[in-house]
């Protein structure tokens, strides 16, 4: 039942192309040691879904650096003056995504839904191109779910199963997209037996997790 | 007193004992100094924490942070989560009340502050839901910039929510947008109505209760 498999094994199985949920918010909860062999591994033309795009020298900031991204779904790219370089270039495919819409796409994906009805971008330039709902006189967004090829989940904890725990602030998106991918890659910091992570504890439960990164050679 | 600490003292003011608050970057995190004694106001940060507070030296950790990567610390009753639920606090009302900087605000009480076209794209982050969602929303900004007033007829920038905003606190002035329009209800200390007049890109209306701005509670 060990979903262990090594660093360059997991990477190797994502082709170039391929779409990416990646955990994180500027890299806080970010699976890096994921991203940094993406990198190692001239993974390209990959589409990007995350929080933001960190820093140039920091987590999946680097992927872009790295020109190995062409397309990104994001909330907040300000702090990575490469994301906003290439996007007036042409270079990289960027959308911009409410924060909260994004959450609530990618949730809404990995749960069975069609999509979500929210009042966030109603009247802006975010409803331009979308479907408007009207429920009890209050107008909606309709937001359509968002789900990928791969998910990269950073945990604090794992099992050998692969349930998992996140810390602190370092939760962020990693629970929702661990939903919403057809494969879940996870890395922990720590990797614990079986049994030590208590049913309450479980924040993903194992069946969503496909592979979990090895701890050796870290 | 500078410019920004005048503007922060004053919001700090609006917060009541008990408060969910989340605070932008940028100028409004400086409010939080300054809340009033005896003030238990609660601080979500929207990367999923209520309850963060100022780092504590040498006890840093990679795993908690504030929405910009920086160290921060919690409270005793502090609560961590996703970012489904930090952003449906902020969507379902449960937030009491948002601080943000601001770039425009018009007389409809309309806010822009997250773009700049073909000049700044950050990206709206959560300010989007913040504004649409949030039960009491500030706004915290220079009055000015570059010698143009901020408070405009009509936004020219693209806006973060057609939901008026409550109240705008600026180096000048507090200022509530209404049906009727932006009524002017504060002066800052040695500054005139006329100045704030002259300063501003749109008709205001004086308040019959016009006073000078407080800034200890």
């Amino acid at each position: 039942m060990s979903k262990l498999i090594s660093l360059e094994d997991a990477v190797a199985r994502i082709p170039n192309g391929a779409s990416l949920l990646i955990g994180g918010f500027m890299a806080v909860g970010g699976p890096n040691r994921l991203v940094d062999e993406l990198i190692r591994q001239r993974k390209s033309d990959l589409t990007i879904i995350a929080n933001d795009t960190a820093r140039p020298t920091v987590g999946l900031g680097k992927l872009v650096v790295e020109k190995l991204v062409a397309k990104v779904i994001t909330s907040h790219i300000g702090l990575n003056p490469d994301t906003q370089k290439q996007m007036i270039s042409g270079d990289i495919q960027v959308e911009l995504v409410p924060q909260g819409t994004l959450a609530e796409r990618i949730r809404s994906g990995g749960v069975g839904l069609g999509g979500v009805l929210t009042p966030t971008g109603v009247g802006t330039t975010v409803e331009e191109g979308k479907r408007t709902v009207e429920i009890d006189g209050k107008t909606y967004l309709l937001e359509l779910p968002i789900k990928a090829d791969f998910a990269l989940i950073a945990a604090k904890q794992a099992d050998l199963y692969g349930n998992l725990t996140y810390a602190l602030t370092a939760r962020n998106f990693n629970p929702i997209m661990a939903m919403a991918a057809t494969t879940v890659i996870a890395e922990a910091e720590d990797i614990v037996p079986v049994g030590c992570i208590p049913p309450d504890a479980v924040m993903t439960p194992s069946i969503l997790v496909d592979h979990l990164i090895s701890n050796s050679n870290r | 007193m500078d410019e920004k600490t005048l503007i922060a003292k004053r919001v700090a003011l609006e917060l009541k004992d008990g408060d969910l608050c989340n605070l932008g970057i940028g100028l409004p995190t400086l409010v939080a100094r300054y809340v009033p004694a005896g003030r238990n106001v609660f601080f979500q940060s929207e990367n999923g924490i209520v309850g963060m507070s100022g780092p504590v030296a040498g006890a840093d950790n990679h795993d908690l942070t504030d929405a910009g990567g920086s160290p921060i610390s919690a409270l005793p009753g502090a609560a961590s989560f996703d970012s489904a639920l930090s952003f449906g606090l902020i969507r379902g009302g449960h937030l009491d009340v948002t601080v943000l900087g601001g770039l425009q605000v018009d007389q409809e009480g309309h806010l822009a502050n997250w773009m700049v076209p073909g000049k700044m794209v950050p990206g709206m982050g959560g300010a989007m839901d913040l504004v649409t969602g949030a039960r009491r929303v500030i706004v915290a900004m220079q009055h000015s910039a570059k010698g143009e007033s901020k408070i405009v007829t009509r936004c020219t920038l693209p806006l973060t929510s057609v939901r008026r905003v409550d109240l705008v606190v600026t180096d000048l002035a507090v200022i509530v947008p209404t049906d009727a329009g932006l009524v002017l209800k504060e002066t800052a200390p040695g500054v005139t109505v006329e100045q704030v007049l002259a300063n501003t890109g749109c008709e205001l209306i004086l308040s019959p209760d016009l006073r000078p701005m407080p800034l200890e509670g």
